[in-house]
């Protein structure tokens, strides 16, 4: 209890940083995600239903989720890779490395579609063999599912690298002199150490990877009921004066995003108990 | 929840070419908000050609912007018809060896089956007083128009304030840049796009006039009221075009050219022409425009190909990096 | 020391091998190929492009708003991250789930909401423009959007960091007789630093390429409010895919310089924390500001 104080700042330090810290979100999150709802809400519950009815925008969810669902294990299994390389290991070029890990957040959406269509299209490098062979990429899923791999590239890297360098690897050391396998490493002091930084990697990527509009607009091809995305849909609702449907369907988007609540919470509770588990095993060696 | 996995399951199958539970597919590549327009003509077309051969057709629909669409056809998109809002983007396609290169004599008027035209939009009451364009560019007037120079609405607002300072007595083009430049001083902004134009005009409730298609108009009241805005008809605009064309390499390579031919034909039906109408757009059938005359008040306008010596050379001349646009820019 | 680690932990060959095959393939390849399509065009002229009267505008405009977006959420990220992690208050959870909703909303939503909300008659606009400051339609809405857009950048690499923090140092600085303030200075600071600079570079990273929430809000003026990816789509308009890939190439070398100095800035902060501050000592250090 006395620990309290001493990391604590004083209370009105504390309300300060609060008041500061939420009126922030408050004007940047709360307020556009108020409007949004009160746009997708403006001619009554029924007619807000009615929009999200429309088979298009269900199709349009299903894809959205499902392109997320395929990006995802990429990104988790390259993430944690490259995170393990750069946080625990000095090598050269490092830097460099990182930042070309970095470079896919600086490309405009806009660009990152082309740089697929200068492969793929059919004036582009690869163009020609892949119409010889009828395989479909731009255009289609396959191209869709690329352009969002390429935006959401860093997220989970980039997410675990600074956590992963702040915490050393004097633990991961100890389980491998203590005759742990790699695995058992992985799974008994890795994990549990970077669990937070994965979920919000992972949970960023998904949102970004749901979101994304520019990079996927122009892969897709715009094609209803089949390479139509979510955000692909807002767009062309509100462009045909359906005011209520575009903001309905990205009021959808937004919902998505706050399932990461849901998310947080069940693993928070699970983690909570592999600790106290894992805790009673490493305890004797901790101290 | 079907549709769900509907979307998931095209996901599953995305590496195989879907294969059409029709006879034949089509796939029209369209503009951004045409969307309504063939959401109640495609119905129509397919009972039509059922009738006839009995066979049915699948249409899908990809809609977006008119420049984006043309390229993605360039890069491989397989569209069997492309209906655009702007002849340059067929004239596009027309260089990359996809479309005919005379597709504009393929179908009749000008392979564009109906048409619209650029009206002003102001205020209950017309409070400025705003007959004529020469009031757009008058000081304390506030134009909202897209971008003129990347948006094919702003564009349209472009050439028709051009080609009537060129119609004024001892008009010139000279004059005519001087006249664009006083009315863009008149732009707070360039919006996005044209419904991003239309929401800062009358939800946002900036400027004193918004100029966009006569279409468009009835769009608005749809989404705003009709009793919020008065529709304006200049003394001279633009009869804007909505060309449509075969995209002979994809039908050639589908053996859908007898289907696609006859899905753009039937817009020219009187079925076709009615559902144009419909949609408020200005069928070419004189029956039925005079049917609908209510929605469609006499209007003098002309064409890029009349007074720009058509759609690629209005575009160079003036909206191509260093073109009339970016002079009105650069002298200051 | 440094050498022995090698050994000890397992996995860096297959780690960095699968990262170079997985980096080269998504991203170096397609982004060559860019570079390569751009080439086309010859130095010079991408050179003359990119040096254009408006591209030039284009750039300080697009650099600068995304250079303060950064800088605001560094500052207010680094206050959310901390409150997020540290203090109690109702509604966390879901203020904690909303950081995210930046990636979630489609860019365009953003712009059109944030363009509504600032505008003359908007929720916010009708208070803020009678005081004489315009958003919507000036270079001020794109930093606007763009601090929106970025959000959760710092929020999210801070937070994992700030958790991470044992606060037996920061007792232990307590107990040294630093005061709240120094144990914040010379402890907490250093260790989240990396973590806030990286947040920073990467919402700077991104900012620059935003387009679809920035034309909305902007007003799109040339010379005055006009970013560099509307140039970009400017030139897409024309079918001009070349000097499209021109300015993008320019703008991804710039990335590039800046994002590589921000982390060889971020490592070796990270260093110099690490090997020459251990912990204990910073707090020794800490409450030695203090006697």
């Amino acid at each position: 209890m006395k620990s309290n104080r001493a990391t604590q700042e004083p209370r009105w330090v504390r309300y300060g940083l609060l008041a500061v810290g939420l009126g922030f979100l408050f004007f940047f999150l709360g307020l556009p995600l108020v409007a949004v709802f009160v746009e997708a809400l403006a001619q009554g519950v029924p007619l807000y239903v009615e929009a999200l009815k429309e088979p298009e925008t269900r199709s349009a969810i299903g894809l959205t989720i499902g392109i997320a669902l395929a990006v995802l294990p990429f990104n988790i299994v390259f993430g944690v890779a490259a995170a393990w390389a750069i946080a625990k290991f000095e090598f050269r070029g490092k830097s460099v490395l990182i930042t070309l890990i970095d470079l896919p957040f600086a490309v405009s959406p806009v660009v990152a579609g082309l740089v697929f269509i200068l492969l793929f299209g059919a004036q582009g490098t690869f163009g020609p063999w892949l119409s010889e062979h009828e395989i479909k990429i731009i255009f289609a899923v396959p191209g869709m599912i690329l352009a969002t791999l390429f935006i959401t590239f860093p997220f989970i890297a980039r997410e675990l690298i600074p956590l992963m360098q702040a915490q050393g690897k004097d633990e991961e050391e100890a389980a491998v002199s203590l005759g742990a396998s790699g695995w058992q490493m992985f799974r008994r002091v890795t994990l549990p150490n970077i669990k937070w930084g994965l979920l919000y990697g992972v949970i960023l990527a998904n949102a970004r990877a749901m979101g994304e509009f520019g990079a996927v607009s122009v892969v897709s091809g715009h094609i209803r009921g089949e390479t139509n995305t979510l955000p692909l849909h807002v767009e062309i609702l509100y462009n045909e004066y359906n005011a209520v449907g575009a903001f309905a369907a990205a009021s959808i988007l937004a919902l998505l995003a706050l399932v990461t609540l849901v998310a947080k919470t069940v693993v928070e509770w699970r983690m909570k108990k592999e600790t106290e588990m894992l805790n009673t095993v490493l305890a004797p060696e901790k101290t | 929840m079907k549709k769900i996995s509907k979307g998931l399951s095209a996901l599953l199958l995305g590496l195989v070419a879907s294969a059409a539970l029709a006879d034949v597919t089509l796939l029209n590549a369209s503009y951004d908000v045409a969307r309504d327009v063939y959401k109640d003509f495609n119905p129509l077309f397919q009972k039509h050609w059922k009738a006839k051969t009995g066979e049915s057709v699948e249409i899908k629909q990809s809609h977006g912007g008119s420049t984006k669409q043309v390229r993605a056809v360039a890069d491989g998109l397989e569209a069997d018809v492309v209906t655009m809002n702007q002849a340059n983007d067929i004239e596009f396609l027309a260089d990359k060896g996809l479309v005919a290169k005379d597709w504009a004599k393929k179908f009749p008027n000008n392979a564009s089956p109906y048409t619209s035209a650029m009206v002003f939009i102001v205020r209950k009451g017309n409070p400025k007083g705003i007959k004529d364009w020469s009031d757009l560019a008058a000081p304390g007037t506030q134009i909202i128009i897209p971008h003129p120079k990347n948006t094919g609405n702003g564009r349209n607002t472009y050439l028709s304030a051009w080609a009537w300072a060129l119609r004024q007595p001892g008009g010139n083009d000279l004059k005519a840049q001087e006249f664009l430049g006083k009315l863009l001083k008149n732009a707070p902004l360039f919006a996005a796009g044209g419904r991003d134009a239309t929401t800062t005009f009358m939800q946002r409730r900036m400027g004193d006039v918004l100029i966009t298609f006569e279409s468009e108009a009835e769009m608005i009241a749809k989404e705003f009221g009709k009793g919020e805005f008065e529709v304006v008809y200049p003394s001279l605009t633009m009869q804007t075009e909505f060309p449509v064309a075969l995209v002979e390499k994809v039908v050639d390579k589908k053996g859908t050219r007898t289907q696609a031919t006859a899905y753009l034909e039937y817009l020219w039906s009187k079925e076709g022409q009615e559902n144009a109408a419909q949609n408020y757009l200005r069928p070419r059938d004189a029956d039925i425009l005079k049917k609908y005359s209510t929605f469609f008040p006499p209007v003098k306008t002309f064409t890029v190909d009349e007074v720009f010596g058509g759609a690629n050379k209005a575009f160079a001349t003036h909206f191509k990096d260093g073109g009339s646009f970016d002079q009105i820019y650069q002298s200051k | 020391m440094a050498a022995k680690t090698h050994r000890v932990l397992p996995g860096f060959g297959l780690a960095l091998g699968y990262t170079l095959v997985y980096l080269s393939l998504l991203i170096l390849l397609p982004l060559g190929g860019m570079v390569l399509k751009a080439s086309e065009l010859g130095f010079a002229q991408i050179i003359d492009i990119a040096l254009g009267e408006r591209s030039l505008a284009a750039f300080r405009v697009t650099f600068g708003a995304s250079f303060l977006a950064a800088a605001v959420n560094a500052f207010f990220g680094l206050i959310v991250a901390w409150i997020l992690v540290r203090y109690p208050f109702p509604g966390k959870r879901f203020v904690d789930a909303l950081v995210d909703l930046p990636f979630a909303l489609p860019t365009a939503v953003a712009g059109i909401t944030l363009a509504t909300l600032y505008a003359g008659n908007g929720w916010l606009g009708r208070f803020i423009e009678p005081l004489g400051i315009k958003v919507a339609y000036t270079p001020l809405g794109i930093v606007v959007a763009l601090t929106f857009i970025t959000l959760p950048f710092v929020v999210r690499t801070l937070q994992p960091v700030i958790e991470d923090i044992e606060t037996e140092v920061e007792e232990a600085a307590a107990s040294l007789g630093a005061s709240r303030w120094q144990t914040f200075v010379k402890v907490i600071f250093p260790a989240i630093f990396p973590a806030l600079l990286t947040g920073f570079a990467l919402a700077f990273a991104r900012a620059v390429g935003e387009y679809g929430s920035v034309i909305f809000i902007a007003g799109n003026l040339p010379l005055i409010s006009e970013i560099v990816p509307l140039l970009i789509i400017s030139k897409l308009e024309q079918y001009d895919v070349l000097g499209a890939t021109a300015l993008a190439v320019v703008m991804l070398a710039l990335s590039f310089i800046l994002l590589l100095a921000v982390n060889l800035l971020q490592w070796w902060s990270a260093n110099r924390h690490k090997n020459s501050e251990p912990l204990e000592v910073a707090a020794a250090r800490a409450s030695g500001g203090a006697a």
